[in-house]
């Protein structure tokens, strides 16, 4: 007699605990129930991401740069479970080394972006880029788990927050991927990831005032209209493509330079 | 020698006593080096000789709304006899409680060495005219009080009226009598270990016998750092003057480890002179059954439950 | 092993109150009793037969034996390196040589404790450093550029950087592994080779480097270890197959190494000796300017390029400085350098020690005044008390030349102008200190001083981020952040 197997709940990750929706709903998809996330878990989602942003953005860029291999290692310590997920080992790999990519970055960015700008005057003036805070991204249908780590890595190696509308169709892989998250000593309310329906959540996400960057990448319609509601906090909207980039980084920084006068 | 400076609003500390230039603390380094001193790790024999002084300096303290004669007689009783079951144990340094409770306190602890203090100057907030917090210094001290904890006006200091707050701690010495002065700079509210500094050399000169960091009402209370720079600008003053003015963190201070982490400090900034009871208290409650577990532990090889130890 | 000679009790300390010893166990470290040298991934005897002893500046215990290269023996190393190279390190993705880097970053913090302890005993600076200073900063140094490896296009756009090929990098034995990070992440992340070699006193935490490699499975030969002393270094210089030298040393041996490669072509980057000024303005935070001059000339014995050794104080807070500065030197615990109460370690070499008591003696001839604090030191070993000296004159050799020691001297100035003008006058250039609480000041000051590094109300911090290197007589190229890579590689820009 074969032994039955325990099954696996999926549930939505927020502040760094897997509860279900509050509105107790699922939808089957991918052989399971998985939740399907409500405006309220947005909400809840989107106050986590506040609550856990001043201490991602104070940790120093070499810390976050640890986190970030981290990640990797665990991710690559399950990549058996994830090729079976994706059905492709090569995304799985591309996605494993996209967080070493990205995770190399951190302690660079600033080298990179930020300058000291020889101004005509005795001034030392210099360019430091900083998170700009709660990072919304409606992540790409496919390939559902490369692609999501694609617009993942560059949001929070700069030291933003995000909240993550998962791919609709394919979403277990997400949701796996934030079990890693969860066990690599990321802090909680860092990266909140939800099921559901994009239809239903992305307008939220637009919408919330307190969120202060986009990526559509992955809302297939409406981009227009979301981008409307999103003009109502004026959020940055990124326009990042493919692959990889510090570009996709500096998206979500602010640049701020500072003045102080040279003289004894 | 360097002169004292003026402050901005026109104050100046007055020459004589002479005093330290107010000067400045850099955050980062000061945090450091509490930081590497809190690491110094101490000879067991001078362990139990550390936790035996952290006793004899703790001022138990009770301020809370709801104290009563029958709460203050408990406190008093633990003050007198921390552990009935070891009676080398010495008694503490002080009961610390509010004027309400002075009287029922002084009774309590007559003829055992243990002093009374009680706060005063509309503890803990200090937002109340000149007059009532001098006028209640001086009963408190008609009552008996050994010492008496004041706070400094912290709106006054916040808004730059330092010769307010130089005046009312003057004006309270004054009614003080024989009472020892405490002066509670609340380091929570200060913002920065500048102003930290400032206040402390303010109150020395207003005649503080002690500074003390905190009321215990507010987050953050004690800590190293604050500490640190307390314990600099009362190295300053004597180096100045000759003259020795006492410390007392309190707040937050609940583990033998911290205590002795504070007279790892106290010893390696101001040396083995301020090593008494007479220069150096912790405000504490919870601390002393701690520090009573510890002394057990090292007397007995045994780590220890606190079931074994009374709750007054 | 042979115990530290336990004091007897004659500090100004009450009995009551005293420190524990707070030993940090040896056990962690395994040794062998002999070295080889370690080419192309395997342990090989020096040609020559020769081995001389690596030696514990504490006791002057016997701690292992290792090899002393000869010209054949860099020669094969040289052919590995050149070896690995062309066969598989240079065609490697970027992205995986990258990985190896990272894998070395987290060995290193793995087995930190290890390390520290053996760092200790086979240098002398205190476990409390080596454990929180010198370990974490080499895995920091191998984590910051791996990240750098296949990221090179960023750091140089349009210039399309190559790697040079072997680099032959010869390291002092003041922070033995904390030196061989700083030569190896960035010459491995450009995707060189590399030869190196330790310093003669202090080989044996680049020896036990070998077993992070294999523990990492880098491809044999792309990492070797040569030791041996100054003759070994000098077959790496002239060796026609190596494209690239980077030496940290003296100024007296980078000089050498100059004119050994004229004409050749040959890339060098140099990081040289200093005689830092420390400059504390009136308005400086007095008591944490005190922890920062001791922290620049007392932190690891003054054995730094960068120490802070010419204090300049400006004259209202002189008397102030002299004496807070007196009272804390009193304070620092010389000892065991495995204790972990201790501040300041041993010297690391006989030779060092020597040289050390020379200067001060000159110091004291030429008339400057000498303060040493109270200060028990053991019978064995090699050790010197923190001294300062008073009444210097620029032009004593205690102010002019580098002594290498925990030996300050204390000069005074007026004018933020002549604070300039005296630090900048030596031909060192590497490091210097401003203490003031005024930031337009700190801003001009830094600006005007001819220093690689200033640190502005602090001292003696590094990062891997964070260039590092001087000027004039201190040497060239810069070592740290981005800048750090441009010496490990070619461009066709």
């Amino acid at each position: 007699m074969s032994r039955l197997p325990v099954k696996k709940t999926y549930k939505l990750y927020v502040g760094g605990a897997f509860p279900r929706s509050e509105s107790g709903r699922t939808y089957e998809v991918e052989g399971a129930n998985v939740a399907l996330a409500s405006r309220k878990d947005v909400r809840e989602a989107v106050r986590a991401a506040r609550g856990a942003f001043p201490k991602w953005a104070g940790m120093t860029a070499y810390n976050r740069g640890q986190v970030l291999y981290r990640v990797a290692e665990m991710m690559e310590g399950r990549k058996a479970e994830f090729a079976e997920l994706t059905g492709d080992e090569a995304e799985v790999n591309e996605a494993v080394d996209r967080w070493v990519w990205y995770a190399g970055w951190a302690d660079k960015l600033a080298q990179v972006l930020g300058s000291s700008n020889p101004v005509a005057g005795p001034y030392f003036n210099f360019t430091v880029p900083e998170p700009t805070g709660i990072v919304g991204i409606v992540a790409p249908e496919e390939p559902a788990l490369a692609g999501l780590v694609s617009r993942l890595a560059p949001a929070v190696v700069g030291g933003n927050v995000a909240v993550v509308l998962a791919s609709e169709h394919r979403p277990l892989a997400a949701v796996t991927l934030a079990e890693v998250l969860a066990t690599s000593d990321v802090p909680g309310g860092v990266v909140n990831l939800l099921t559901g329906r994009k239809r239903e959540l992305a307008p939220v996400l637009a919408a919330h005032m307190d969120v202060n960057a986009l990526d559509l990448a992955g809302a297939e319609e409406d981009v227009a209209e979301l981008e409307r509601l999103a003009a109502d906090s004026v959020k940055r909207i990124a326009r990042n493509g493919d692959g990889q980039s510090p570009w996709h980084a500096a998206a979500y920084l602010e640049l701020k330079t500072v003045w102080h006068p040279i003289g004894v | 020698m360097a002169q004292a400076p003026a402050l901005p609003s026109g104050f100046e500390l007055p020459l004589e006593p002479r005093l330290p230039r107010i000067g400045s603390v850099d955050q980062v380094a000061v945090e450091e080096r509490a930081a590497t001193l809190a690491t110094r790790s101490i000879k067991r024999e001078s362990k139990l000789f550390a936790l035996d002084l952290a006793v004899r300096m703790i001022d138990l303290t009770t301020l809370e709304g709801a104290d009563t004669p029958g709460k203050v007689a408990a406190l008093s009783s633990k003050a007198m006899r921390p552990d009935p079951a070891d009676l080398t144990v010495p008694p503490v340094a002080a009961v610390c409680v509010y004027p309400n409770l002075v009287p029922h306190a002084l009774e309590r602890v007559r003829g055992s060495g243990v002093k009374v203090a009680s706060v005063a100057t509309a503890f803990p907030s200090g937002q109340v005219p000149t007059e009532l917090k001098v006028e209640e210094a001086a009963r408190v001290a008609e009552l008996g009080a050994d010492e008496i904890d004041m706070v400094i006006d912290r709106g006054a200091f916040l808004s730059g009226h330092y010769a307010k707050v130089y005046d009312e701690v003057r004006r309270v010495k004054e009614v003080c009598g024989t009472a020892h002065l405490k002066v509670i700079l609340e380091t929570g509210e200060l913002g920065t270990y500048d102003n930290v500094r400032r206040a402390s050399l303010l109150a020395i000169a207003g005649g503080a016998d002690f500074i003390k960091t905190s009321t215990g009402k507010i987050q953050p209370a004690a800590t190293l750092p604050v500490t640190l720079v307390m314990l600099e600008a009362i190295r300053d003053v004597y180096e100045e003057t000759g003259k020795k003015i006492g410390m007392k963190p309190s707040g937050g201070i609940r583990h033998s480890k911290q205590a002795v982490q504070y007279l790892v400090l106290l010893h390696e900034t101001l040396g083995p002179e301020w090593l008494t009871p007479d220069l150096f208290r912790f405000g504490a409650s919870s601390l002393l059954n701690d520090v009573l577990m510890q002394i057990r532990k090292e007397r007995t090889g045994r780590y220890q439950s606190p079931d074994y130890f009374t709750i007054d | 092993m042979a115990e530290v000679e336990k004091r007897q009790d004659r500090s100004p300390v009450p009995s009551a109150f005293e420190y524990a010893t707070a030993p940090e166990s040896r056990e962690i470290v395994r040794l062998e009793e002999r070295y080889g040298l370690f080419l192309g991934g395997e342990w090989a005897e020096p040609s020559s037969g020769e081995y001389a002893p690596s030696v514990a500046p504490r006791d002057e215990e016997v701690l292992a034996e290792v090899a002393y290269a000869g010209a054949e023996d860099v020669d094969l190393a040289v052919r590995a390196a050149r070896d690995a190279f062309t066969n598989g390190w240079s065609d490697l993705p970027a992205s995986e040589r990258a990985k190896y880097l990272f894998r070395i970053a987290r060995i290193l913090q793995e087995r930190s404790r290890e390390f520290a302890v053996l760092e200790s005993l086979d240098g002398g600076k205190p476990i409390r450093e080596s454990r929180d200073v010198d370990l974490p900063l080499s895995a920091a140094h191998f984590f910051y550029y791996a990240g750098w490896a296949d990221k090179l296009e960023y750091a140089f756009p349009n210039r399309r950087p190559r790697p040079l090929g072997v680099a032959g990098q010869i390291i002092p034995w003041n922070f033995p592994l904390l030196m061989l990070s700083w030569k190896i992440a960035p010459a491995l992340a450009a995707g060189n080779t590399v030869v190196l070699k330790p310093a003669e006193s202090t080989p044996l935490t680049a020896l036990l480097f070998a077993d992070v490699l294999r523990q990492a499975e880098l491809p044999a030969g792309v990492v070797n270890v040569v030791t041996g002393d100054g003759r070994a270094g000098a077959e790496i210089v002239k060796h026609p197959d190596v494209d690239k030298i980077a030496f940290t040393g003296s100024t007296e041996v980078g000089k050498e190494i100059m004119r050994a490669v004229a004409g050749t072509g040959k890339s060098i980057t140099l990081e040289l000796g200093g005689k830092a000024a420390n400059i504390i303005f009136d308005d400086a935070p007095l008591d944490q300017a005190v922890e920062g001059i001791v922290n620049g000339i007392y932190f690891n014995q003054g054995h730094v390029c960068c120490a802070g050794s010419r204090l300049f104080v400006q004259e209202p807070v002189y008397e102030e400085v002299l004496a807070k500065l007196k009272r804390r030197m009193g304070t620092l615990r010389v000892g065991d350098p495995l204790d972990k109460n201790t501040d300041v370690g041993a010297i690391n070499s006989r030779e060092q020690l020597e040289r050390i008591e020379e200067l001060v003696s000159s110091g004291e001839e030429e008339g400057a005044e000498i303060y040493q604090p109270p200060c028990r030191l053991p019978e064995k070993g090699w050790w010197f008390p923190p001294t300062v000296f008073t009444n210097v004159a620029q032009s004593y050799r205690i102010a002019q030349e580098e002594i290498f020691g925990p030996v300050l001297s204390v000069l005074t100035f007026r004018t933020p102008d002549e604070a300039v003008e005296k630090a900048n006058n030596t031909p060192y250039g590497l490091s210097a200190g401003v203490w003031t609480e005024k930031g337009s000041r700190i801003l001009s000051v830094a600006q005007r001083l001819r220093a690689g590094v200033v640190w502005a109300n602090t001292y003696n911090r590094f990062d891997p981020a964070s260039p590092f290197g001087g000027y004039k007589e201190s040497g060239f190229g810069r070592e740290g952040g981005l800048h750090g890579l441009a010496p490990y590689l070619e461009f066709e820009e």
